[in-house]
């Protein structure tokens, strides 16, 4: 049962909460307690913020081998983004063909279903990216 | 820190080995290695043995005791350990040997990795495989391994203008060295269509991209270097090894393209034995997929960022060019036991500068290197080798 | 005090079929089920799409158009589906989470086959009037199935929207509603069954029919009101057929409820059809206008609603959110097989997700 250990990041899987090092700006997702580039100056100056959700596509891999959880879904696109506030995060591009996807365009995350227990169990959530369309 | 010296070498074949269990597979490895040091039983100070994920492919943890009793070494209580860093294990568990008799704790130890991976179905074997990505943040929203070095594959090729038939260059090359070392798992040459026309695994790369799912075991023996020469007339001494680690999730890098674990862990090595990557004739690095040999020959200084794919192409890094890279058909044709790589590399570096690598021999090998990765890089192993 | 609607925020899923694609696969002549339902293409959710990530994309989108309302005023919000992820375990409680109005409020899911979303809005109304709370979510959103091969399938689809129902700053002042209630079981699904049943053509006049008309005529006459006197009316649509046909019968003209008539294009969305058909009417509605709704939920009931456009509606950010326009023409039509391997018709080895 991996119902608490998924829970627990719920801030963070749904509304992209992450942290800023108040002494030098660096985000951080997901958040953490100290800052890897002011180390012992930023342990109590991590500010909570949350991520606005938009990035600019890095780099991405349409995946023919799937894990069990992810058969339904294939071909699927995984992609890197890097987000406004300067943090990169990765996850299913959704909404898309494969074919449109390319390096250097702007995605939003939305909430989607990322995975279950199984039939009987919990249900997780998380952000996936969709294309920004005009 | 005193010299220490590789005097033994031992390695199963690597493939699907459906008559052997794990605990077989590491038997046959440390007792062909403790023959090949002519070592009696209770020469063995202590066991290191590497294994990345016994509990999920055979369902067994406590593996570094379970060796060493089937290896006959229960009556003699050796210290049994094992060292865990997905891919990067058996590197490790080297490193984690080379300390203890550097640092004269130990005379003499076995050094093994070892993996059986064929006993789960490859969809599972996979999934563990992903598990040395972040699980929470990486694997949960659908990436694996395979798309992870995929992402890395098509930003390299975005970056540096590096090519598709480039990358797969690299199996081609791999699988010709491959075709000479009796232990491989994948002795037949391919060509570079067969390659390009392969499934796709994860767009771009495809099934020749991809090491194989191996079992398979290594070991070598370490000894203090001032009595090396009582058990080898060929010791082969260890100039360096360092270790380093980044992030764990490739995207909380600044960059993907680069494995900055890789480029400070040789600085380190190449510090440590006084050396440069120049002078760098033979080289095992961890090829899990064909676009992380480019990363790392480029991170380790063999050649200039963006320039690994030419090289590739240009034949630099075969048998005969500038560096041999991967004379023992790498990851991708020796086969990849997960914990039994960092360890098999060795093996194939000292049969080398032994003068011992038969048709895949590297004349007047005398300095040879090793890079050991786990996951997508967070924890990189390199080791420099030379001729006593 | 007046209450009313004070944003809004719609989704639909972007994959869709055609009823010729359905029948096709059944041997069935779906270009005349097409023209008998009025129905020439549904909405399929993706595989990864629920009850709950369509609920939270239309309540986004409503705060969206609101940036000035805090999310920690919203003191309850109440998800109306018949096609709830969980038996057990709210929805609301994860939309909540999601825009960020938990966790002091309340919130509970409803069920009432297709009206759950505008009972939910109705409890709001109370809520709100009652000074319980500042501000009430009402979402009403299905991701409804119809056994392969059945007429359901034809229409069943999926979507939603969410109403921040509020006293201030209004755009819409709910002036009345209006209930009407029996006990007529014409759909229905038993618990642990994958698909609803019904009662063919017992689902038309003595169901549908019967109880959209005597809501609407209580609200005509509660408000002392006639049809002319509304610019628009959305009517329950479980296909193209019959709110054409009810708006006729209380004298309401195929203009009246042109705006709101989704069916045809995205089929019968269960619980989300009128909060969308609503959506699609404020995103052109004028300041004055007013507006007439009634939705139906087999079982059986309807809730009528007369509402008034104010001149806040000038002032909402309505672009801030896609229209329901934009749901609709951002469309990717697949196939039997994907539908199928999308709604879980398909017998997998293994997890799915």
């Amino acid at each position: 049962m991996a119902t608490a250990r998924f829970w627990r990041d719920n801030p963070s899987r749904y509304n992209l909460k992450a942290v800023r090092c108040g002494n030098c700006g660096k985000v951080f997702f997901p958040p953490r307690a100290v800052c890897s580039v002011c180390h012992r100056k930023s342990i109590g100056k991590m500010e909570c913020m949350s991520l606005k959700g938009e990035g600019e596509l890095i780099s991405f891999s349409v995946v023919h081998d799937a894990p069990s959880q992810f058969e339904i879904h294939k071909p699927y696109v995984v992609a890197i983004v890097r987000m406004d506030e300067g943090v990169m995060l990765t996850s299913q591009l959704i909404d898309v063909d494969p074919k449109e996807v390319r390096i250097g365009m702007r995605v939003r995350t939305t909430l989607r279903k990322v995975g279950e227990d199984g039939p009987a169990g919990v249900i997780y959530y998380g952000y996936k990216f969709a294309p920004v369309r005009a | 820190m005193r010299d220490v010296a590789i005097i033994g070498i031992g390695s199963t074949k690597f493939g699907e080995l459906w008559d052997m269990s794990f605990r077989d597979l590491g038997m046959q490895a440390g007792l062909s290695a403790v023959a090949d040091a002519k070592l009696a039983a209770e020469d063995i100070d202590a066991l290191y043995v590497g294994n990345m994920s016994a509990g999920r492919f055979i369902e067994q943890e406590h593996v570094a005791a379970l060796i060493a009793d089937y290896s006959g070494l229960a009556r003699d209580h050796v210290p049994a350990t094992r060292i865990e860093a997905a891919g990067a294990s058996g590197g490790l568990a080297f490193r984690e040997g080379y300390l203890a008799v550097a640092s004269g704790m130990h005379d003499i130890v076995v050094v093994g990795g070892a993996e059986k991976m064929t006993d789960v179905a490859d969809v599972m074997a996979t999934e563990i495989q992903s598990s040395a990505a972040d699980q929470q943040w990486e694997v949960v929203f659908g990436a694996t391994l395979a798309s992870l070095f995929a992402m890395i594959a098509r930003r390299h090729m975005h970056e540096f203008g590096t090519t598709r038939e480039q990358i797969a260059q690299v199996a081609v090359k791999n699988h010709r060295h491959g075709a000479l070392n009796p232990i491989a798992q994948y002795q037949k040459e391919i060509d570079l269509a067969t390659v390009l026309r392969a499934p796709p695994v994860a767009e771009p790369l495809g099934v020749f991209d991809c090491a194989p799912l191996s079992d398979g075991a290594a070991a070598v023996v370490l000894c203090a270097m001032d009595r090396a020469r009582s058990y080898t007339s060929k010791p082969v001494r260890i100039a360096a090894s360092a270790q380093a680690s980044d992030t764990l999730a490739l995207h909380s890098r600044t960059q993907i393209t680069t494995f900055n674990a890789t480029k400070v862990a040789a600085e380190k090595a190449f510090r440590q034995a006084d050396r440069t990557p120049e002078q760098v004739q033979l080289a095992e690095v961890h090829d899990n997929f064909t676009i992380a040999e480019i990363l790392a020959i480029e991170d380790l200084g063999l050649f200039p960022k963006g320039q690994g794919g030419r090289a590739t192409m240009d034949g630099e890094t075969a048998l005969g060019g500038k560096v041999a890279v991967n004379t023992s058909g790498g990851l991708k044709a020796r086969g990849f036991p997960f914990g039994a790589t960092g360890v098999a590399q060795l093996v194939e570096l000292v049969q080398q500068l032994r003068g011992e690598a038969g048709k895949r021999q590297v004349p007047d090998a005398s300095l040879a290197l090793a890079q050991n990765a786990g996951g997508t890089g967070a924890t990189v192993v390199v080791s420099l080798l030379e001729v006593a | 005090m007046d209450v009313g609607i004070v944003s809004y925020g719609a989704y639909v899923p972007r994959y869709r079929i055609t009823p010729q694609e359905i029948g096709r696969v059944w041997g069935s002549d779906g270009e005349m089920m097409s023209k008998g339902l009025m129905i020439y293409s549904k909405s399929v959710p993706a595989p990864d799409e629920d009850v709950i990530t369509i609920s939270v994309e239309a309540a986004r989108n409503m705060m969206r158009r609101v940036p000035e309302v805090d999310p920690q005023d919203i003191g309850a919000l109440y998800v109306g589906s018949e096609s709830h992820p969980y038996a057990v375990k709210p929805s609301g409680t994860i939309v909540a989470e999601a825009i960020g109005c938990s966790p002091n409020m309340t919130v509970a899911d409803y069920e009432f086959a297709c009206k759950a979303g505008t009972a939910a809005i109705q409890t709001c109304m109370g809520l709100v009037g009652a000074g319980m709370v500042r501000y009430g979510v009402a979402i009403g959103a299905d991701t409804s199935q119809g056994a392969p091969g059945d007429p359901l399938e034809y229409s069943a689809s999926a979507g939603g929207a969410a109403f921040l129902i509020g006293s201030k700053d209004v755009i819409a002042v709910i002036n009345h509603t209006c209930s009407f209630t029996t006990d007529t079981p014409d759909f229905w699904r038993r618990e642990g069954q994958d698909y609803p049943s019904h009662g063919g053509r017992f689902t038309g006049e003595p169901a549908y029919f019967k109880h959209v008309a005597s809501a609407a005529k209580l609200v005509l006459k509660r408000a002392g009101s006639k049809p002319s006197d509304y610019a628009h009316a959305v009517f329950h649509q479980p296909n193209g057929k019959f709110p054409q046909r009810v708006a006729k019968m209380l004298g309401f003209t195929d203009k009246q409820i042109e705006v709101g008539l989704l069916t045809p294009k995205i089929g019968n969305t269960y619980s989300g059809a009128v909060p969308l058909g609503l959506s699609a009417v404020l995103d052109v509605a004028q300041p004055g206008e007013r507006v007439f709704v009634v939705a139906y939920g087999s079982g059986a009931g309807a809730d009528g609603f007369d509402i008034t456009i104010t001149d806040n509606i000038t002032r909402l950010r309505r672009l801030a959110a896609p229209l329901v326009s934009h749901y609709i023409e951002d469309r990717q039509v697949i196939d039997y097989a994907t539908y199928a391997k999308f709604r879980g018709k398909i017998r997998l080895k293994g997890g799915s997700a």
